[in-house]
Protein backbone atom coordinates (compact mmCIF):
# COMPACT_ATOMS: atom_id res chain seq x y z
CA UNK A 1 0.00 0.00 0.00
CA UNK A 2 1.30 3.36 -0.70
CA UNK A 3 1.11 6.08 1.50
CA UNK A 4 1.20 9.78 0.48
CA UNK A 5 2.42 11.98 2.74
CA UNK A 6 0.15 14.11 5.37
CA UNK A 7 -1.40 17.16 4.09
CA UNK A 8 -1.46 19.99 6.49
CA UNK A 9 -4.28 19.69 9.22
CA UNK A 10 -5.40 16.37 8.05
CA UNK A 11 -6.78 14.55 11.10
CA UNK A 12 -4.27 11.34 12.33
CA UNK A 13 -7.02 8.89 11.55
CA UNK A 14 -7.11 9.56 8.27
CA UNK A 15 -4.51 8.68 5.47
CA UNK A 16 -4.33 9.21 1.76
CA UNK A 17 -3.31 6.22 -1.25
CA UNK A 18 -4.21 5.78 -4.49
CA UNK A 19 -7.34 4.17 -5.39
CA UNK A 20 -5.45 1.39 -7.15
CA UNK A 21 -3.56 0.61 -4.74
CA UNK A 22 -6.64 0.17 -2.36
CA UNK A 23 -8.49 -1.54 -4.79
CA UNK A 24 -5.40 -4.07 -4.93
CA UNK A 25 -5.30 -4.53 -1.47
CA UNK A 26 -9.05 -5.01 -0.92
CA UNK A 27 -8.66 -7.46 -3.66
CA UNK A 28 -5.83 -9.85 -2.61
CA UNK A 29 -7.18 -9.69 0.80
CA UNK A 30 -10.62 -11.05 -0.11
CA UNK A 31 -9.85 -14.15 -3.48
CA UNK A 32 -12.74 -16.52 -3.94
CA UNK A 33 -11.41 -19.49 -4.82
CA UNK A 34 -12.82 -21.55 -7.70
CA UNK A 35 -11.66 -24.80 -6.61
CA UNK A 36 -10.90 -27.49 -9.92
CA UNK A 37 -10.18 -29.89 -8.03
CA UNK A 38 -9.95 -32.79 -10.60
CA UNK A 39 -8.01 -35.49 -8.40
CA UNK A 40 -5.94 -36.05 -5.12
CA UNK A 41 -4.07 -32.67 -4.76
CA UNK A 42 -8.25 -31.55 -4.76
CA UNK A 43 -7.86 -33.68 -1.45
CA UNK A 44 -5.32 -31.14 0.00
CA UNK A 45 -7.07 -28.69 -1.65
CA UNK A 46 -9.79 -29.42 1.11
CA UNK A 47 -7.74 -29.98 4.02
CA UNK A 48 -6.31 -26.10 3.39
CA UNK A 49 -9.97 -25.18 3.82
CA UNK A 50 -10.82 -26.44 6.26
CA UNK A 51 -9.84 -25.64 10.09
CA UNK A 52 -6.42 -26.97 10.47
CA UNK A 53 -5.04 -24.63 8.43
CA UNK A 54 -7.58 -22.62 7.92
CA UNK A 55 -7.73 -20.58 4.65
CA UNK A 56 -10.06 -18.05 5.96
CA UNK A 57 -7.23 -16.61 7.90
CA UNK A 58 -5.80 -15.38 4.63
CA UNK A 59 -9.36 -13.89 3.25
CA UNK A 60 -9.43 -16.69 1.04
CA UNK A 61 -11.93 -19.01 2.05
CA UNK A 62 -15.24 -18.52 0.28
CA UNK A 63 -15.15 -21.21 -1.83
CA UNK A 64 -17.67 -20.84 -5.11
CA UNK A 65 -18.17 -23.48 -7.29
CA UNK A 66 -19.77 -20.84 -9.85
CA UNK A 67 -17.01 -19.50 -12.22
CA UNK A 68 -19.30 -16.25 -12.27
CA UNK A 69 -18.42 -15.58 -8.28
CA UNK A 70 -14.70 -16.50 -8.48
CA UNK A 71 -11.41 -14.59 -9.18
CA UNK A 72 -8.99 -17.07 -8.30
CA UNK A 73 -8.43 -20.67 -10.31
CA UNK A 74 -7.05 -22.95 -8.51
CA UNK A 75 -6.45 -25.78 -10.28
CA UNK A 76 -5.29 -28.69 -8.17
CA UNK A 77 -5.02 -32.16 -10.06
CA UNK A 78 -4.15 -33.73 -13.43
CA UNK A 79 -6.64 -32.49 -16.37
CA UNK A 80 -7.36 -34.84 -19.04
CA UNK A 81 -8.19 -33.74 -22.76
CA UNK A 82 -11.91 -34.22 -21.64
CA UNK A 83 -12.04 -31.84 -19.41
CA UNK A 84 -9.76 -29.25 -20.89
CA UNK A 85 -12.28 -27.52 -22.93
CA UNK A 86 -14.47 -27.51 -19.76
CA UNK A 87 -11.28 -26.22 -17.87
CA UNK A 88 -10.93 -23.01 -20.66
CA UNK A 89 -14.74 -22.56 -20.42
CA UNK A 90 -15.01 -22.04 -16.59
CA UNK A 91 -11.61 -19.92 -17.10
CA UNK A 92 -13.57 -17.82 -19.62
CA UNK A 93 -16.68 -17.08 -17.43
CA UNK A 94 -14.70 -15.71 -14.27
CA UNK A 95 -14.86 -12.19 -14.88
CA UNK A 96 -12.46 -10.40 -14.64
CA UNK A 97 -9.83 -9.35 -12.41
CA UNK A 98 -8.70 -12.82 -12.16
CA UNK A 99 -5.81 -15.09 -11.36
CA UNK A 100 -4.93 -18.95 -11.33
CA UNK A 101 -2.79 -20.96 -8.70
CA UNK A 102 -1.70 -23.91 -10.53
CA UNK A 103 -1.55 -26.57 -7.96
CA UNK A 104 0.38 -29.71 -7.47
CA UNK A 105 3.24 -31.69 -10.00
CA UNK A 106 0.36 -32.66 -12.19
CA UNK A 107 -1.35 -29.77 -13.33
CA UNK A 108 1.80 -27.83 -13.58
CA UNK A 109 3.67 -30.45 -15.72
CA UNK A 110 1.53 -33.59 -16.24
CA UNK A 111 3.38 -35.17 -13.06
CA UNK A 112 3.96 -39.20 -14.06
CA UNK A 113 1.32 -39.05 -16.01
CA UNK A 114 3.00 -39.09 -19.37
CA UNK A 115 0.10 -40.64 -21.61
CA UNK A 116 -2.17 -39.92 -24.71
CA UNK A 117 -4.99 -38.76 -22.13
CA UNK A 118 -3.22 -36.15 -19.77
CA UNK A 119 -2.88 -32.69 -21.11
CA UNK A 120 0.88 -31.62 -19.86
CA UNK A 121 0.73 -28.62 -17.76
CA UNK A 122 -2.45 -26.61 -18.13
CA UNK A 123 -0.19 -23.62 -18.48
CA UNK A 124 0.32 -24.65 -21.98
CA UNK A 125 -3.55 -23.48 -22.84
CA UNK A 126 -4.74 -21.18 -19.88
CA UNK A 127 -2.72 -18.48 -18.24
CA UNK A 128 -1.39 -19.50 -14.83
CA UNK A 129 0.17 -16.41 -11.95
CA UNK A 130 1.82 -19.25 -10.10
CA UNK A 131 2.73 -22.70 -9.55
CA UNK A 132 2.47 -25.05 -6.17
CA UNK A 133 5.25 -27.64 -6.71
CA UNK A 134 4.56 -30.83 -4.80
CA UNK A 135 2.62 -34.47 -4.85
CA UNK A 136 0.38 -33.29 -3.36
CA UNK A 137 1.45 -29.86 -1.73
CA UNK A 138 1.31 -28.98 1.54
CA UNK A 139 -1.44 -27.17 2.67
CA UNK A 140 1.40 -25.04 3.94
CA UNK A 141 2.79 -24.86 0.43
CA UNK A 142 -0.71 -23.70 -1.02
CA UNK A 143 -1.10 -21.12 1.59
CA UNK A 144 2.48 -19.87 1.10
CA UNK A 145 1.46 -19.67 -2.71
CA UNK A 146 -1.82 -17.77 -1.69
CA UNK A 147 0.53 -15.31 0.26
CA UNK A 148 2.83 -14.88 -2.66
CA UNK A 149 -0.32 -14.53 -4.97
CA UNK A 150 -1.64 -11.55 -2.71
CA UNK A 151 1.83 -10.07 -3.16
CA UNK A 152 1.84 -10.33 -6.86
CA UNK A 153 -2.05 -8.96 -6.70
CA UNK A 154 -0.51 -5.74 -4.57
CA UNK A 155 1.91 -5.45 -7.61
CA UNK A 156 0.22 -5.91 -10.56
CA UNK A 157 -3.25 -5.19 -10.36
CA UNK A 158 -4.99 -1.99 -11.31
CA UNK A 159 -8.67 -0.57 -11.30
CA UNK A 160 -9.09 -1.15 -15.01
CA UNK A 161 -6.75 -4.10 -15.90
CA UNK A 162 -4.78 -2.47 -18.46
CA UNK A 163 -2.02 -4.13 -17.65
CA UNK A 164 -3.31 -7.39 -18.82
CA UNK A 165 -3.86 -6.13 -22.31
CA UNK A 166 -0.24 -6.05 -22.75
CA UNK A 167 -0.07 -9.81 -22.89
CA UNK A 168 -1.21 -11.05 -25.88
CA UNK A 169 1.46 -13.92 -26.02
CA UNK A 170 0.74 -17.33 -23.68
CA UNK A 171 3.12 -17.45 -21.00
CA UNK A 172 3.30 -21.39 -21.13
CA UNK A 173 5.76 -23.73 -22.70
CA UNK A 174 4.75 -23.48 -26.02
CA UNK A 175 1.87 -26.43 -26.27
CA UNK A 176 3.70 -28.98 -29.09
CA UNK A 177 7.09 -31.06 -28.00
CA UNK A 178 9.15 -31.32 -30.83
CA UNK A 179 9.31 -35.14 -29.62
CA UNK A 180 5.10 -34.97 -29.96
CA UNK A 181 5.90 -34.00 -33.53
CA UNK A 182 8.12 -36.51 -34.17
CA UNK A 183 6.10 -39.07 -32.98
CA UNK A 184 3.09 -38.42 -34.53
CA UNK A 185 5.04 -38.22 -37.64
CA UNK A 186 6.20 -42.01 -37.55
CA UNK A 187 2.68 -42.97 -36.20
CA UNK A 188 0.38 -44.11 -38.76
CA UNK A 189 -2.31 -42.62 -39.75
CA UNK A 190 -5.71 -43.49 -38.82
CA UNK A 191 -8.74 -43.40 -41.33
CA UNK A 192 -11.49 -40.61 -40.09
CA UNK A 193 -9.13 -39.18 -37.86
CA UNK A 194 -10.84 -35.89 -37.74
CA UNK A 195 -10.98 -33.56 -35.31
CA UNK A 196 -7.82 -34.88 -33.71
CA UNK A 197 -5.16 -34.03 -35.84
CA UNK A 198 -1.42 -34.25 -35.09
CA UNK A 199 -0.64 -30.80 -34.37
CA UNK A 200 1.12 -29.02 -37.40
CA UNK A 201 4.44 -27.67 -37.22
CA UNK B 1 -18.28 -76.65 -7.57
CA UNK B 2 -20.62 -76.29 -10.61
CA UNK B 3 -19.88 -79.23 -12.42
CA UNK B 4 -19.00 -78.12 -16.07
CA UNK B 5 -18.14 -81.37 -17.74
CA UNK B 6 -21.11 -81.25 -19.92
CA UNK B 7 -20.46 -77.96 -20.90
CA UNK B 8 -17.04 -78.58 -21.91
CA UNK B 9 -18.17 -81.63 -23.97
CA UNK B 10 -21.00 -80.14 -25.51
CA UNK B 11 -18.94 -76.29 -26.27
CA UNK B 12 -15.34 -78.02 -26.79
CA UNK B 13 -13.65 -75.50 -24.29
CA UNK B 14 -10.73 -75.38 -22.65
CA UNK B 15 -10.25 -75.36 -18.95
CA UNK B 16 -7.34 -74.03 -16.74
CA UNK B 17 -7.01 -72.96 -13.19
CA UNK B 18 -5.38 -70.70 -11.03
CA UNK B 19 -5.88 -70.46 -7.03
CA UNK B 20 -10.21 -71.00 -6.88
CA UNK B 21 -10.83 -69.53 -10.03
CA UNK B 22 -11.90 -71.42 -13.12
CA UNK B 23 -11.40 -70.61 -16.60
CA UNK B 24 -12.93 -71.62 -19.52
CA UNK B 25 -11.76 -70.76 -23.47
CA UNK B 26 -14.88 -71.35 -25.66
CA UNK B 27 -14.26 -70.35 -29.68
CA UNK B 28 -16.07 -66.46 -30.70
CA UNK B 29 -19.18 -68.15 -32.46
CA UNK B 30 -20.13 -70.81 -29.44
CA UNK B 31 -19.86 -67.98 -26.84
CA UNK B 32 -23.58 -66.83 -26.31
CA UNK B 33 -24.81 -70.27 -26.65
CA UNK B 34 -22.13 -71.22 -23.88
CA UNK B 35 -23.29 -67.81 -21.70
CA UNK B 36 -27.02 -68.52 -21.73
CA UNK B 37 -26.32 -71.91 -20.73
CA UNK B 38 -23.96 -70.55 -17.51
CA UNK B 39 -26.64 -68.07 -16.67
CA UNK B 40 -30.16 -70.18 -17.24
CA UNK B 41 -28.87 -73.56 -15.90
CA UNK B 42 -25.92 -72.73 -13.53
CA UNK B 43 -26.43 -70.12 -11.84
CA UNK B 44 -24.20 -67.46 -12.78
CA UNK B 45 -26.58 -64.83 -12.30
CA UNK B 46 -24.55 -62.23 -12.41
CA UNK B 47 -21.72 -60.45 -14.63
CA UNK B 48 -19.15 -59.14 -12.31
CA UNK B 49 -16.85 -57.20 -15.73
CA UNK B 50 -16.24 -57.85 -19.38
CA UNK B 51 -12.43 -56.79 -20.64
CA UNK B 52 -10.09 -57.25 -23.26
CA UNK B 53 -6.43 -58.07 -23.86
CA UNK B 54 -4.51 -56.98 -26.81
CA UNK B 55 -2.23 -60.26 -27.60
CA UNK B 56 -0.41 -58.15 -30.98
CA UNK B 57 3.37 -58.81 -30.60
CA UNK B 58 2.54 -61.32 -27.68
CA UNK B 59 4.96 -64.28 -27.04
CA UNK B 60 3.45 -67.44 -28.43
CA UNK B 61 -0.27 -65.52 -29.52
CA UNK B 62 -2.19 -66.73 -32.09
CA UNK B 63 -5.34 -64.30 -32.12
CA UNK B 64 -4.66 -60.63 -31.44
CA UNK B 65 -7.80 -59.67 -28.46
CA UNK B 66 -8.71 -61.52 -26.14
CA UNK B 67 -12.52 -60.95 -24.38
CA UNK B 68 -13.14 -61.98 -21.30
CA UNK B 69 -16.12 -61.95 -19.04
CA UNK B 70 -15.94 -62.74 -15.26
CA UNK B 71 -19.20 -64.67 -13.98
CA UNK B 72 -20.28 -65.18 -10.28
CA UNK B 73 -22.88 -67.75 -9.17
CA UNK B 74 -24.89 -65.55 -6.33
CA UNK B 75 -25.97 -68.55 -4.78
CA UNK B 76 -22.44 -70.15 -4.25
CA UNK B 77 -20.24 -68.06 -4.26
CA UNK B 78 -18.42 -69.31 -7.29
CA UNK B 79 -16.60 -67.52 -9.91
CA UNK B 80 -15.98 -68.63 -13.53
CA UNK B 81 -13.93 -66.52 -15.94
CA UNK B 82 -14.90 -67.32 -19.53
CA UNK B 83 -12.65 -65.98 -22.19
CA UNK B 84 -12.95 -66.03 -26.41
CA UNK B 85 -10.87 -64.51 -29.00
CA UNK B 86 -11.70 -62.26 -31.81
CA UNK B 87 -9.30 -60.80 -34.95
CA UNK B 88 -8.31 -58.37 -37.32
CA UNK B 89 -10.62 -56.57 -39.43
CA UNK B 90 -13.66 -55.82 -37.46
CA UNK B 91 -13.05 -57.71 -34.21
CA UNK B 92 -17.11 -58.23 -33.10
CA UNK B 93 -19.06 -60.49 -30.98
CA UNK B 94 -22.32 -60.70 -30.36
CA UNK B 95 -23.90 -58.42 -27.31
CA UNK B 96 -24.73 -60.24 -24.06
CA UNK B 97 -26.31 -57.32 -22.88
CA UNK B 98 -29.79 -59.39 -23.63
CA UNK B 99 -28.77 -61.56 -20.33
CA UNK B 100 -26.75 -59.10 -18.23
CA UNK B 101 -28.04 -55.37 -18.50
CA UNK B 102 -25.10 -54.24 -16.55
CA UNK B 103 -22.94 -55.92 -19.40
CA UNK B 104 -24.23 -51.75 -21.34
CA UNK B 105 -21.28 -49.78 -20.33
CA UNK B 106 -18.95 -52.51 -20.12
CA UNK B 107 -18.98 -53.29 -24.14
CA UNK B 108 -18.68 -49.66 -24.43
CA UNK B 109 -15.68 -49.38 -22.07
CA UNK B 110 -14.00 -52.11 -24.51
CA UNK B 111 -15.04 -51.03 -27.53
CA UNK B 112 -13.79 -47.40 -26.64
CA UNK B 113 -10.78 -48.75 -25.65
CA UNK B 114 -10.07 -51.96 -28.09
CA UNK B 115 -12.54 -51.03 -31.17
CA UNK B 116 -14.22 -54.16 -30.81
CA UNK B 117 -17.82 -53.87 -31.75
CA UNK B 118 -20.53 -55.65 -30.05
CA UNK B 119 -23.45 -56.79 -32.45
CA UNK B 120 -26.59 -55.94 -31.21
CA UNK B 121 -25.78 -53.93 -28.46
CA UNK B 122 -28.07 -50.84 -28.72
CA UNK B 123 -26.07 -47.77 -28.00
CA UNK B 124 -22.71 -48.42 -28.81
CA UNK B 125 -20.73 -45.01 -28.25
CA UNK B 126 -17.08 -44.15 -26.59
CA UNK B 127 -17.31 -44.02 -22.92
CA UNK B 128 -14.54 -42.69 -21.73
CA UNK B 129 -13.36 -41.06 -24.50
CA UNK B 130 -13.98 -37.79 -26.21
CA UNK B 131 -16.65 -38.58 -28.94
CA UNK B 132 -14.61 -37.03 -31.58
CA UNK B 133 -11.67 -39.02 -31.07
CA UNK B 134 -10.85 -41.52 -33.12
CA UNK B 135 -8.61 -44.38 -31.94
CA UNK B 136 -9.24 -47.04 -29.83
CA UNK B 137 -5.98 -46.03 -26.96
CA UNK B 138 -5.50 -49.28 -25.30
CA UNK B 139 -4.50 -51.16 -28.76
CA UNK B 140 -1.16 -51.74 -28.50
CA UNK B 141 -0.34 -50.25 -31.84
CA UNK B 142 -1.50 -46.61 -30.32
CA UNK B 143 1.33 -45.23 -28.82
CA UNK B 144 1.72 -44.56 -25.20
CA UNK B 145 1.59 -40.86 -25.36
CA UNK B 146 -0.87 -40.16 -28.21
CA UNK B 147 -0.51 -38.66 -31.63
CA UNK B 148 -0.69 -35.40 -30.43
CA UNK B 149 -4.43 -34.82 -29.73
CA UNK B 150 -3.54 -34.54 -26.17
CA UNK B 151 -1.50 -31.10 -27.22
CA UNK B 152 -4.84 -30.13 -29.87
CA UNK B 153 -6.38 -27.29 -28.26
CA UNK B 154 -6.74 -23.40 -28.40
CA UNK B 155 -3.99 -21.25 -26.17
CA UNK B 156 -5.93 -18.90 -24.08
CA UNK B 157 -3.77 -15.90 -23.46
CA UNK B 158 -3.86 -13.67 -20.70
CA UNK B 159 -5.90 -10.97 -23.01
CA UNK B 160 -8.44 -12.86 -24.45
CA UNK B 161 -9.79 -14.03 -21.21
S1 LIG C 1 0.46 -33.89 -8.18
FE1 LIG C 1 0.30 -35.83 -7.05
S2 LIG C 1 -1.30 -35.46 -5.53
FE2 LIG C 1 -1.50 -33.87 -7.11
S3 LIG C 1 -2.98 -34.66 -8.59
FE3 LIG C 1 -0.94 -35.23 -9.30
S4 LIG C 1 -0.62 -37.29 -8.48
FE4 LIG C 1 -2.30 -36.37 -7.32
Amino acid sequence: MVDLPKQPGMPDNVFLTKLDAAANWARSNSLWPMPFATACCGIELMATASSRFDLARFGAEVMRFSPRQCDLMIVAGRVVMKMLPVLQRIWLQMPEPKWCISMGACACSGGVFDTYAVVQGVDRFIPVDLYVPGCPPRPEQLIAALIEMQDKIMKTGTINGREFGKRTEATGPIPVELEEVRRSREAKIVEGLDIYQPPKM
Amino acid sequence: MTDLQPLIDKFALTTSEFRDNRRVVVAADKLMALLEALKNSHGFSMLIDITAVDYLEYEGATDRFGVVYCLLNMETGERLIVKTFVNDPQPSLPTVTKLWMGADWMEREVYDMFGITFTGHHDLRRILMPDEFSAHPLRKDYPIKGRGERHNFPVITRSES
